[in-house]
């Protein structure tokens, strides 16, 4: 089990044949992932690292079964071929390019919403299901499996996060990389409540950050869950009014701060690192503490 | 990227949204006779971005063109947080029977736009209470329909079938098609005046978003950003000016603002925030470096965790640089990740131990620039 993904999952990789495409491909392949099929308009017919490459998600899926597709297309064309997975009938897309409009952003998610369908990004390093199957850019090293859910808006923090779990050989169920733009398919509030299913997640660590307001509506989620919860807030210094990095990453007219998401996530129970290094250790410490009551 | 409130005005006239009669001016004698065309009392706005210039005296009325000359003369003297008033908006004085607030922006966690409206506008929307704002969340695949606008225009107790009930349906309906078509992330019109039977956009503020600027190529540009943070973009680095003394540069946003929290939390004073992505090659360090060290830093912290990017690159890339230009401040890197030995070897020939842990090298980061 794991959330999402998993090693019977048949994923899709829309781009194939781009540089990205191609490079993350490999990586995915050599961690496992159960990869069926790519695209890329014009080179349909042709193979890429043993892979069949189609002209279009719809001739993929003619030809294959397909569970998900991860996206490897510049911002200008991600919204279409966001769309074009969607209504080809793949329930999960994972979006890992940056800098797309929002606008074109609000479109793809009504009609994923409409579908019943699951987008992972924008811009996004995208999911791992440790030991499994990876849709994205994480770094392979770092992830092996275990108990600890991770759910995150931002990759490079998560690798430090996971990274560091990792060393002190703690591994990790399902890791979903939410994306750090303002409008995203997933809410924390939808990753939480997976892995409150999951057998085999036993703790959930959240990574968040300034702006929005999804930390706070994870904290009302939070107070209904059984398994513990380890959060990290990124932000805690940064000046209002300026966006760090990503798009989402900022105070707008006092909402959003990290002394609010921090009140509300303590309030709720969960456990909230003040420093990013900090998490491992509580991790450490829950997860001592239930074996040691087993 | 924002707009001044004139480029707005002149968005807001090609989608047929009432506008006052206007000019925008560069000099004081433009502003005279500007109003001597409108004829009548006028008023006198600074073009700037930032917000409350009404309060510190960005905004002037006057009765003749005259006066209207002089009160150009004192604008033009003024600076509005930090920045000079170079351009006036002179418009007719409009008689307000009623201010309204209306705008669209993107709601974030519907995931979609969303209207806001109220009866008690001319104040910021975030002192207007409660109860008294009115928000409808628009289902983009269906965008603004004429039962939307009616149904918000009854809340607002505006009788329907008055003839500012029929305006504002109107306006709503055109200001979400300038909403979709200019890929706003917020048109506002605060106030909407109420003028006799006229309904009136008294002000604009608009946001673009900046991902959508290469098919909005007829939109006049305005830049925000400082020197410093426009060469970051351009290079593809998210660069931020803060008022510290400790520079910053790390890969990823996150990790970034992390770097920052720590670096606080034992003290230390970040002089910026520089995320420098993933695969940053030699030049890009360079210029993140460049731009690091033009803030005057007393010391430099690094914080590499090495995913996409390779330890190896970074390090290589620092090297290059600290042999050929003179780094006068003490920098401190953390590396690890992928290829991380083989970084580490390098820098160890130029004379730098990475640390193997964030916070050991901001705690020494911290130290070297003089800490507290």
């Amino acid at each position: 089990m794991a959330i999402l993904v998993d090693k019977t999952t048949n994923v899709l990789v829309q781009g194939i044949t781009g540089k990205q495409g191609l490079f993350h491909t490999q990586q995915m392949l050599a961690y496992g992932t159960k990869i069926i099929a790519g695209t890329s308009p014009g080179k349909g017919g042709t193979t890429i690292e043993g892979i069949p490459v189609f002209d279009s998600v719809r001739a993929a899926c003619e030809n294959h079964k397909i569970d998900a597709s991860v996206i490897f297309i510049p911002a200008a064309y991600a919204k279409d071929a966001a769309l074009e997975a969607l209504e080809a009938g793949i329930k999960v897309v994972v979006v890992v390019t940056e800098h797309i409009p929002v606008h074109d952003e609000m479109i793809l998610i009504a009609y994923a919403r409409r579908l019943k369908a699951t987008v992972i990004g924008p811009n996004t390093f995208g999911i791992v299901s440790s030991g499994k199957c990876k849709m994205g850019i994480p770094p392979n090293q770092f992830f092996i499996p275990g108990s600890v859910g991770v759910v995150a808006r931002s990759g490079t923090l998560t690798y430090e996060i996971v990274g560091n779990l990792t060393a002190q050989g703690i591994g990790q169920s399902t890791v979903v990389g939410m994306g750090g733009d303002r409008v995203v398919g997933l809410t924390f509030v939808d990753v939480l409540k997976q892995f409150e299913q999951d057998p085999e997640t036993k703790v959930v660590v959240l990574i968040g950050e300034i702006g929005g307001n999804s930390e706070e509506e994870a904290a009302e989620y939070i107070k209904e869950m059984t398994k513990p919860v380890v959060a990290y807030i990124a932000g805690k210094s940064a000046p209002p009014g300026k966006r760090m990095g990503h798009a989402g990453a900022i105070i707008e007219r006092g909402k959003g701060t990290y002394d609010g998401k921090v009140k509300a996530l303590a309030l709720a129970g969960a456990k909230v690192a003040e420093l990013p290094f900090e998490v491992p250790g509580i991790v450490k410490e829950i997860i001592d503490k239930e074996s040691s009551q087993q | 990227m924002k707009m001044f409130e004139y480029m707005g005005k002149d968005i807001f006239a090609e989608f047929g949204l009432p506008i006052p009669k206007g000019r925008m001016v560069t000099t004081s004698d433009g502003a005279a006779l500007a109003a001597e065309e409108i004829g009548g009392p006028v008023v006198i706005k600074s073009q700037v971005l930032s917000g409350k210039r009404g309060k510190v005296g960005g905004i002037k009325f006057v009765d003749h063109s005259e006066a209207a000359k002089a009160a150009a003369q004192e604008l033009f003297g003024m600076t509005i947080q930090d920045l000079p008033v170079e351009i006036l908006l002179v418009e007719e004085k409009l008689q307000i029977d009623k201010e309204l607030y209306l705008a669209i922006t993107i709601d974030s966690a519907t995931k979609q736009p969303v209207l806001i409206a109220s009866v008690h506008g001319g104040m910021d929307i975030e002192e207007v209470a409660d109860e008294h704002i009115i928000k409808k969340y628009i289902d983009i695949e269906l965008g603004m329909q004429n039962f939307i606008a009616c149904d918000v225009v009854r809340r607002m107790n505006i009788p329907l079938n008055s003839s500012r009930g029929k305006e504002l349906v109107k306006i709503m309906d055109r200001l979400y098609k300038l909403f979709i078509q200019k890929d706003a992330e917020l048109v506002e019109i605060n106030p909407l005046v109420i003028s006799g039977d006229r309904v009136i956009a008294a002000d604009s503020k608009i946001t673009i978003d900046d991902e959508a600027l290469y098919r909005q190529q007829d939109l006049p540009h305005v830049e925000e950003r400082t020197k410093a943070e426009k060469a970051a973009h351009d290079l593809g680095l998210s660069f931020v000016e803060l008022d510290g003394d400790i520079g910053v540069m790390a890969n990823g946003a996150g990790i970034t603002m992390g770097t920052l929290d720590t670096l606080s939390y034992y003290g230390g004073r970040p002089a910026n925030f520089l995320d420098a992505g993933g695969g940053t090659g030699v030049e890009g360090t360079a210029k993140a470096l460049e731009l690091i060290l033009s803030r005057n830093p007393r010391s430099i912290i690094i914080n590499i965790f090495g995913g996409i990017t390779r330890c190896d690159d970074v390090a290589s890339a620092f090297a290059s640089i600290k042999k050929s230009r003179n780094i006068p401040v003490p920098v401190v890197i953390r590396l690890v990740g992928t290829n991380q030995e083989a970084g580490r070897a390098i820098l160890k020939d130029v004379g730098i131990e990475a640390y193997d842990f964030m916070q050991d090298a901001i705690k020494k980061a911290v130290e070297l620039a003089g800490g507290n």
